[in-house]
């Protein structure tokens, strides 16, 4: 065993070593590491169990693609964060991480009965069992599968983090700081653009990061990177962003970038968002996102120790860890012989080198020679052994006539792998760009482009660094100028080993009596090359049924590791090319985004907007019990000491009813419609008739849809002949103005009529009750309040004090009534006058509630409430406010069309239930009969239904089918276990003739 | 998110803006000389048109004006905007 810490390079800082806890247990690492870099310097390989079969695995990757390594990670037990690949995540002093999906133990875990019981639940047993018996369903099955799936646990507290949002535009942005990212960024920066350069890792260079020995511009790699990325922060027109994952694009060059500000923070600033989300408009796009390692498919190729052999050169040269003491490695591609060598160097024993191609050539494959390291070609793997860790592997020999014949074992402590690279190609195929299907690579790279982007470097299928650098700078300069500046073209001399060449996509060759052993292709969602043969067996061509049939590129990778050898898997068993399976949809996030990210400052009090109005802090001072009607806060009642709701109601019910009450309606959508066409405008859009109306005097208007519904109601006043004071329900106040604004504006534009709103500028305070006027009396001055000077719908103007009066004679209540509208400022003022002039008599302050009884109680309809955007005027009982001499209004050719005449349309009806007591549901079904099993005729359903205490039973306002012609009928609302006999009335209830409202 | 060009303020993103369906669709001046069909037919038969599409848009949280846009609803792509009135411009349709 060596010490697997090296003893030199890399870019941790071996002078602050740092203390975490994985599991529970304490281990050191540096300042610099990730979690996973810092286990496996600990020899921890095992870091977590596969999803269904609960297998232990080890770190496969080094980076955002990993599959296996996912932790759980907090700081106290108010945060945490589940899934996070432990390759990402920085240690800090005092880390707390987990593994996940075990129980009770990662070395002992009781869901490994699942590896046990494998052959009976391969892909999509779930769709072929749990049918019998039908009951065991809800109680047994469903229970027992929802407890084993999902992936990590989800926090149950609220998130205590704060998350931060913002917008940016730039010229170009760069996504990946890698060696093509830096030179697009250089070329870019220089023109004078305004740049932006994100990157998902803690530190610049991408690929460059593991780079020991090339040279650019004679100097090694790492220097080249930092003094770039110096001149790029001193350019006042770059931005630089690390720890921010580019994790979608979207319409018209819109990315979504996720940064990372205090994750790795051992103390952060608790004032700091913990990650921001950025919406950057660019004008240019730089693709540098690199290419992903993909992993062999052979038997046995999830053991811990088995991971890729370029994310090991990764360890090594970026975290200064050796993965294991004595490595074997199987490669499709040179590259893996950079890893072979840079581990040989740093003392590691390479067992084998096991190439599956017949033969290798190449600068690479040289060196391995000539460092002495064992290198078979025609080579490949059968099987692997070890439980919580690698301890051999089967070499097997690829005959020229394929067949393959097993070639000995070998004993190893981890096995590195390499197919080849999958270029990155999620946010290019995410912008709806063409892939298109190299045959010199046997991978896909980006084809024709959507949006105004283009692809750089080895997300576009070249390795070789000095094109990669070139192919950047190029870019950087063509979205430069794309974006308007002059950018020229930079030299660059670089010495490095020539590109790599080869790769391998599928299931490698197979002795014939290796069928059984499971190789997988999908790590997270432990699918295996048997399932996808299952899927083509069973019928399955399509890409995407077979995706979700087998899960495999599912889980919270995406298939990063995975897809292009399930791809492979698929070709070989449907007989045809991978371009023509083609590839599932790449979907935005590139890497899990938290939830708190998306949702940025809109949580808690800043969720919405709260709307309040002027008299708010009266009610809240007097104890009223408030309700959400849209946005606003509206006083629902006011209890006194321990009253219930029903119990205040009533009180306040009777005291509007005996003697007067006070209520807030400011929150009445309120629109000043002016102009010498405002009459005009008010006929083509209202049924009613506006001409008619003179200054000084009100009407109930009802506005409907051109589809003949009723869309909105409310009183009208006409206060200066070219000026009306429009008022609509509380929540229908913006789309009723959208709406007059959409005729005034694209259909009778000729017209002279402004539109104003002006809810929030009025106070309206309604004033109703028996003593109403004698409240007032005292107060209102210039304002005779006599039934002869102000009848009923009457307007006028006066004072209250210094507080100018629009004062309507209107009442929702059935009593006399009146509502006092005054500027806001002076709403609460008035209130405390009319208040404070009431109490003499008896005045009390009710809220919605009581306003809905006492309305319903009158027969007074609530559009959105006994109207449901299928009741026509008529239906409502509404048709005498139709106009009779209009030519035409909105809606009015529809309310003629046959079906909105016919006898048995539901109409609006009185119900009164048998029995006095009870009151009915509101959206409880009407019925003929009573007894009835369903399915069963509805002919109506109930849409108000309160208790009356002024008339000391319950009522109900119902929409059923021919209903005024079912006076005095019998009908039922079945309830279950029972049915509620119920009379049918008129939809007035209490004063039907009107005298108390006309006093 | 759509980036849309406010033909009276400029380009602007779609957070700002609301739909407004199928542009050119005139309210019939004289609704009681159409049948219930030829009603029926305005009121509810839009295109669903594969390629540029004539849409209304307003800029509700801008300006608070109408306007309309010729849309590739293959794509996304905004080809032109314009203001009430006027008569859409001509544009090539972008290749699929």
């Amino acid at each position: 065993m060596i010490e697997l810490r090296t003893e030199e390079g890399g870019s941790i800082d071996r002078r602050r070593p740092v203390s975490f806890h994985f599991d529970g247990q304490r281990y050191r690492g540096y300042h610099g590491d990730t979690l996973a870099s810092a286990l496996l310097a600990n020899d921890v390989h095992l870091m977590g169990r596969s999803f269904k079969y609960h297998r232990p695995r080890g770190v496969l990757a080094a980076g955002a693609e990993e599959p296996n390594a996912l932790v759980g990670v907090w700081r106290d037990s108010r945060t945490y964060t589940p899934n996070l690949r432990a390759t990402q995540v920085e240690i800090y002093e005092g880390l707390k991480a987990e593994s996940q999906n075990r129980w009770p133990s990662l070395t002992r875990d009781f869901g490994r009965i699942n590896d046990l019981i494998a052959p009976f639940i391969p892909a999509g047993f779930y769709y072929k069992t749990f049918m019998w018996p039908r009951r065991a369903w809800h109680a047994l099955y469903e229970p027992a599968i929802r407890s084993t799936a999902g992936l990590g646990r989800a926090p149950t507290g609220p998130d205590p983090e704060l998350y931060g949002q913002r917008f940016e535009h730039c010229d170009v942005l760069v996504v990946g700081a890698g060696p093509a990212g830096l030179s697009a960024a250089l070329a870019a920066a220089r023109s004078g653009a305004r740049v932006i350069v994100c990157d998902e890792q803690s530190a610049p260079g991408g690929s460059l990061r593991a780079e020991r020995e090339a040279l650019i511009n004679n100097e090694l790699a790492g220097q080249w990177v930092a003094a770039s990325w110096a001149a790029l922060s001193a350019f006042p027109n770059v931005m630089l962003l690390l720890r921010t994952q580019a994790f979608g694009y979207f319409p018209h060059n819109l990315i979504g970038l996720n940064q990372r500000l205090s994750d790795h923070l051992a103390r952060p600033d608790p004032q700091q968002p913990r990650e921001r989300l950025w919406q950057v408009r660019a004008r240019e796009v730089v693709l540098a996102t690199g290419a992903l390692e993909r992993p062999l498919v052979f038997p046995g190729n999830d053991r811990p120790g088995i991971m890729l052999a370029d994310s090991a050169r990764t360890y090594l040269n970026v975290y200064g860890v050796r993965v294991g003491s004595r490595v074997a490695i199987v490669t499709a591609c040179d590259s893996a012989y950079r890893a072979a060598l840079d581990l040989h160097r740093a003392g590691v024993e390479i067992a084998v080198i096991a190439d599956i191609r017949a033969q290798v050539s190449g600068a690479l494959p040289e060196q391995a020679r000539q460092a002495g390291l064992n290198v078979l070609t025609g080579c490949t793997v059968q099987g692997t052994h070890g439980r919580l860790r690698v301890s051999a592997v089967d070499l097997a020999r690829v005959e020229s006539g394929g067949a393959v014949r097993p070639a000995g074992r070998l004993a190893c402590d981890a096995l590195l792998m390499s197919g080849g690279f999958t270029p990155s190609v999620h946010l290019f195929s995410q912008s709806r760009g063409k892939l298109h299907w190299s045959e010199a690579l046997q991978v896909f790279v980006p084809g024709a482009s959507a949006e105004a982007e283009r692809s750089a470097g080895a997300c576009r299928g070249l390795y070789a660094l000095d094109a990669v650098l070139v192919d950047g700078d190029a870019a950087g300069c063509a979205a430069a100028q794309r974006s308007g500046f002059l950018a020229a073209v930079a030299p660059f001399k670089v010495e490095a080993l020539a590109a790599h060449e080869g790769s391998f996509a599928g299931a490698l060759p197979q002795a014939a009596g290796w069928a059984g052993k499971r190789a997988f292709i999908d790590w997270q969602n432990d699918v295996t090359v048997a399932d996808l043969r299952l899927a083509t067996r069973e019928g399955f061509r399509s890409v995407e049924h077979i995706k979700r049939y087998t899960t495999t590129g599912m889980a919270t990778d995406q298939g990063k590791t995975s897809n292009i050898n399930a791809l492979g898997v698929v070709a070989v068993e449907l007989g045809c090319t991978v371009p023509q399976i083609g590839l599932t949809t790449f979907r935005m996030p590139y890497t899990p985004l938290s939830f708190g990210s998306l949702a940025g400052y809109a949580r808690g009090d800043l969720f919405d907007p709260v709307r309040k109005t002027a008299i708010h802090d009266w009610a809240v001072a007097r104890g009223a019990v408030f309700e959400d009607v849209s946005l606003w806060k509206r006083a629902r009642y006011f209890p006194q000491g321990s009253e219930s709701m029903d119990e205040a109601v009533a009180r306040e019910c009777l005291a509007v009813r005996a003697r007067c009450g006070i209520f807030d309606a400011s929150t009445l959508g309120k629109i000043e419609v002016v102009g010498p066409d405002a009459a005009e405008f008010l006929n083509r859009l209202y049924v009613n008739s506006w001409s008619n109306l003179a200054p000084g005097r009100s009407r109930y208007g009802i506005l409907l849809r051109e589809d003949g519904f009723v869309y909105d109601d409310g009183v009208i006043a006409r206060v200066d002949p070219e000026r009306f004071h429009v008022t609509t329900t509380t929540g229908g106040a913006p789309r009723v103005l959208a709406f007059m604004e959409d005729y005034l504006q694209t259909e009778w534009s000729d017209l002279k009529v402004w539109l104003t709103s002006t809810t929030e500028q009025w106070s309206v305070i309604a004033v109703q009750g028996p003593r109403a006027r004698d409240v007032l009396k005292g107060l209102i001055q210039d304002i005779d309040l006599s039934a002869e000077a102000l009848p009923h719908m009457g307007i006028a103007r006066g004072r209250i004090g210094n507080a100018p009066v629009l004062l309507f004679r209107v009442s929702f209540s059935g009593e006399l009534g009146f509502e006092v509208n005054v500027p806001a400022d002076y709403g609460r003022a008035v209130w405390e006058a009319i208040w404070a002039a009431g109490e003499s008599f008896g005045i009390v302050p009710y809220g919605t509630e009581t306003m809905h009884v006492l309305r319903a109680e009158k027969g007074y309809i609530i559009v959105g409430q006994d109207t449901d955007g299928t009741v026509t005027p008529d239906d409502a009982g509404l048709s005498w406010a139709i106009g009779k001499n209009k030519p035409d209004f909105v809606g009015r050719r529809s309310i003629q069309r046959p079906a909105m005449q016919v006898a048995d349309r539901k109409q609006l009806i009185g119900l009164l239930t048998v029995d006095p007591k009870v009151v009915l549901e509101e959206g409880a079904q009407v019925v003929e009969t009573p007894g009835q099993t369903p399915p069963m005729r509805l002919i109506g359903h109930v849409t108000s239904s309160y208790h009356s205490a002024v008339l000391g039973h319950s009522i109900a306002l119902a929409m059923v089918a021919s209903g005024r012609s079912r006076m005095g009928q019998t009908l039922h609302v079945p309830m279950p276990g029972t049915d509620i006999p119920v009379t049918v009335v008129a939809p007035v209830f209490y004063d039907p003739k009107g005298a108390r409202l006309n006093g | 998110m759509l980036l849309i060009h406010c033909p009276y303020c400029g380009d602007r993103p779609e957070l700002e803006f609301s739909y407004g369906g199928q542009a050119h669709i005139a309210r019939p001046t004289e609704p009681q000389t159409l049948s219930d069909g030829q009603w029926a037919s305005y009121l509810y038969l839009r295109s669903n048109t594969r390629g540029i599409h004539a849409e209304r848009w307003r800029h509700l949280r801008g300006c608070a004006r109408f306007f309309n846009a010729l849309r590739d609803t293959t794509n996304d792509r905004i080809l032109a905007t314009y203001r009430v009135g006027e008569q859409p411009p001509a544009v090539a349709e972008t290749p699929p």
